[in-house]
């Protein structure tokens, strides 16, 4: 591999935004045929190493260099045309157009006059599809498709051009294992067919099973680049946070306290049927099951956004009806939600409003909002969830993926609920905060919360419930105490293959 | 930073483009004619552009929370006419709150429409524009309003009177100003409105009760007409029927002159004071180099498009920048 020369090579690229040095003096090469990882903490710069690869900044100094060339990287429409495909970490797509559009916008096949040529797009697309295996096709519109999809309409876009490299900013944070396969496959061909490819990802398993080499930033600069093969999990982490760390799980052995949710028969529509469990304080239940088993559409229901079609909720023993977010939210009920552009966060506002948000009224102090309590719960979540941002003041549009999470995570903490329910909550997270926000969530509990969390990882299910409810397709297939359960029996249970106890 | 690049001059440009252009028409019209910058056509300015100065900080708060306002105008005609023709049956002391009441209802109606129906805002006002229109016409038989004695009514002070040397539109305009002001900065209702207007899901998501800000965005905005309506009368003390026609234009000129989005989300009480002077000066301006009055409609149209041109040019650069 060495005697070749690099697809690509940066040098010393530097990007600094107002009170941040986002890139101090990057490096890094990557070859022809390569799967290059790009690890590093939440903030540590490398959507933005990737975005002046892709033309979106200019860098303060340094050099792009493709294939020997120094190029200077001007627009993302003049990367792409230079073989630099960027697959981004937030979906960037018109959702009022369809799939065909979408992949080719910008570059749809012409006939004379400059009129669309809409046959070939059509064929064209649907034969990249076909390559992705996907349940969709060109003339679906984007916006009807699921969030893991509308990735693979991302994934599609790389598919189009003669790409010399591809790169992905955490491409799987919100796909299915059945998905993730189908996407590795996309990678390991391009990478046959001599493409270097980067690949973004806080996923340990991921970065061990695909990729050839890994290069760590922290804080803005280049720590080092480790060959896969010859390393480990654990050096890896030092490189990147600087420390080991520590994964054991606190079990501190506090008592459970009364049923503070308790859930009977909930039914909703074709979502879920006669679904029943409960969650005590000082508990954390699980929720494990495959994407679309209706996970998100329970807790949906319990958080006010959806009218169960028949069941009861009791909060405390006593039945309620909850018709909306604001209505859960009075009774002790917060939703950390799986979306965070969409549902959880208003882009442009800063990071404090944000976060205090849902309790903006309760904070103020007569008429008027109250800046310096605000400002108080923003300092007391920036430093336990170790949020990186210049201020509070900061747009949390700019922020990386992984603190925009954690914006979301504090806001729905800091109202000190008596039922918190979270969605997929370390989507995008590195490694240590991972870990961190388990370590809360299970603190959470011992202070005597009711903690429901779902996931679709299985070892952070694993690592932080007490109970684990398995779902399969809108029903509820079995309940596991963390003694029981196993990986096998799990995926056994969210597969539909255990004979289907009814639980009553 | 040391060095901007072309992208970066693009973006300042886009987002200085409105006060560049404007210190260009200033120089401009000075060049043209001297008077322009003298105190008193200052002053004539800032008086002439209270009325739809007030109206503007009402429609602010629409736009903010992500709507359009285009019934404001007819909305305004409505109640010059009511409060005029009270003000001579019941007078004035009873003539004012009914006039407020009348106007707030159809504040709180197209609030209903478009936050609790979730109507699309466009269509609702720009519907209600007429609507309003006919109902004026219907309670006035389309006749012109006058109040018989004019001399002797003290209903006079708003729209002529003055207080320490300032002419009482200019003062209500800066004090509602200052209140709305603190209003949207200052209150949870304003917090809430910026949060419904740059992302609903999310403003849903966090508890927050979208249509009901939504209408009391609209409920705002008719209060702002109905003062500015207030003002109008008591100025003449007499009106026709179409009064208010084609402030909605002018009123939401200013609006983004003063950097609201129409994407909602953002702009300010302050900035949109500053639209409303903007476009005070400028149409004065016009009119002082001796254009004729109906070139202000194509003038104002073109500043229209421009910011909006403005805004969108200055989201894209920073959409582009945002997507992680
Ligand atoms: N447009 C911007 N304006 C200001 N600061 C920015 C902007 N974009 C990124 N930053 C800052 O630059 C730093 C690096 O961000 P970047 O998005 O590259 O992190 P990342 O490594 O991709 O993190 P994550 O794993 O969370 O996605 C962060 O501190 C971020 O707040
Ligand atoms: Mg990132």
């Amino acid at each position: 591999m060495s005697d070749q020369t690099p697809a690509l090579r940066l040098e010393g690229i530097v990007k600094t935004f107002p009170g941040v040095r986002a890139l101090d003096g990057v490096s890094l090469s990557v070859m022809p045929g390569e799967v290059h990882a790009l690890m590093g903490e939440n903030g540590a710069g490398k959507s933005t190493l990737m975005k002046v690869l892709g033309g979106i900044y200019q860098p303060q100094e340094g050099r792009i260099i493709v294939e020997e060339v120094p190029t200077v990287m001007t627009s993302p429409l003049q990367a792409k045309s230079k073989g630099i495909v960027f697959i981004h970490q937030e979906l960037s797509l018109a959702e009022e157009l369809t799939v065909a559009e979408n992949i080719y916008l910008g570059e749809l096949p012409r006939r004379s006059f400059g009129r669309v040529d809409w046959e070939k797009l059509y064929t064209q697309t649907d034969a990249i599809l076909a390559k992705l295996k996907v349940g969709f096709n060109a003339k679906t519109i984007v916006g009807d498709l699921s969030i893991a999809n509308q990735q693979m309409v991302e994934i599609a876009r790389a598919l189009t051009v003669d790409a010399k490299a591809v790169i992905f900013d955490e491409p799987t944070a919100s796909l299915t294992d059945a998905e993730k396969v189908v996407l590795f496959d996309v990678i390991s061909d391009l990478q046959r067919q001599g493409v270097g490819i980067i690949y973004i990802s806080h996923r340990m398993e991921e970065i061990f099973k695909i990729t050839d080499r890994i290069s760590v930033l922290r804080d803005g600069s280049y720590r080092g680049t480790l060959e896969t093969r010859n390393t480990t999990e654990e050096e890896v982490t030092q490189l990147m946070i600087g420390r080991a760390l520590d994964l054991s799980r606190n079990e501190s052995n506090h008592e459970l306290g009364d049923v503070a949710l308790e859930v009977r028969g909930l039914s909703c529509g074709h979502m879920f049927k006669d679904v029943s469990f409960d969650v005590r304080r000082g508990e954390v239940l699980g929720f494990y099951g495959l994407v679309g088993a209706g996970r998100t559409e329970i807790v949906e229901t319990l958080f006010g956004l959806r009218e169960p079609s028949g069941g009861k909720i009791l909060l405390d023993g006593e039945e309620v009806r909850i018709s909306s977010p604001a209505d859960a939210i009075s009774k002790g009920i917060s939703l950390v939600p799986e979306d965070r552009k969409g549902q959880g966060l208003v882009l442009g506002m800063n990071c404090r409003d944000n976060m205090t948000l849902p309790q903006v009224g309760e904070l103020s102090s007569g008429p008027f909002v109250a800046p310096g309590a605000e400002t108080a719960i923003f300092d007391k979540y920036k430093e336990k969830l170790d949020i990186r941002t210049p201020g509070w003041k900061q747009t949390v549009g700019n922020l990386s993926g992984g603190n925009q999470q954690k914006i979301v995570i504090a806001k729905w903490l800091s109202m000190h609920p008596k039922v918190l329910i979270v969605d997929e909550p370390t989507r995008g997270i590195d490694v240590g905060s991972k870990s961190e926000i388990h370590n809360l969530i299970r603190d959470l509990a011992a202070q005597g919360y009711a903690v429901i969390v779902v996931s679709s990882e299985m070892p952070e299910v694993l690592h932080v419930s007490d109970r684990i409810v398995a779902m399969f397709s809108g029903r509820v297939m079995r309940t596991f105490t963390s003694e029981e359960v196993t990986e096998e029996s799990l995926i056994q249970a969210i597969s539909g293959i255990t004979a289907t106890e009814k639980v009553a | 930073m040391e060095s901007m690049s072309k992208a970066g001059i693009g973006r300042f440009l886009a987002r200085q483009g409105i006060l560049i252009a404007f210190a260009v028409f200033i120089i401009g019209f000075t060049l043209a004619n001297g008077r322009f910058l003298s105190p008193e056509n200052v002053m004539g300015v800032v008086r002439s552009s209270a009325i739809l100065g007030v109206m503007a900080l009402g429609v602010t708060f629409v736009v903010i929370s992500g709507n359009l306002d285009l019934s404001v105008g007819s909305m305004m005609s409505f109640s010059t006419i009511v409060v005029l023709d009270l003000h001579d049956k019941i007078g004035p002391v009873l003539a004012i709150p009914a006039m407020f009441v009348m106007t707030l209802c159809l504040g709180a109606f197209i609030g209903f429409l478009v936050g609790y129906l979730k109507l699309n805002s466009l269509i609702v006002t720009l519907g209600m524009l007429s609507a309003i229109h006919g109902l004026t016409l219907t309670y006035s038989g389309g006749q012109n309003m006058d109040i018989a004695d004019k001399e002797g009514t003290w209903f006079s002070v708003f729209g002529q009177g003055s207080a320490l040397g300032i002419p009482v539109p200019i003062l209500i305009f800066l004090l509602l100003a200052a209140l709305l002001g603190i209003v949207l900065a200052k209150t949870p209702f304003g917090r809430k409105v910026y949060a419904v207007g740059g992302n609903g899901t999310a403003a849903t998501f966090s508890g927050i009760k979208r249509a009901r800000i939504v209408f009391l965005c609209y409920v705002m905005s008719s209060f702002c007409v109905a003062v500015a309506g207030l003002i109008q009368a008591s100025r003449s003390l007499g009106s026709q029927n179409t009064v208010g026609q084609g402030l909605e234009l002018d009123v939401l000129a200013a609006v983004i002159l003063g950097g609201a989005s129409l994407l909602g989300g953002s702009g300010t009480i302050f900035k949109t004071v500053i639209g409303v002077l903007i476009l005070g000066f400028i149409q004065n301006g016009l009119l002082l180099v001796g254009l004729q009055f109906y070139v202000q409609f194509v003038v104002t149209w073109a500043i229209i498009i421009l910011a909006v041109w403005l805004d969108i040019a200055a989201k894209r650069g920073k959409l582009l920048s945002t997507i992680a």
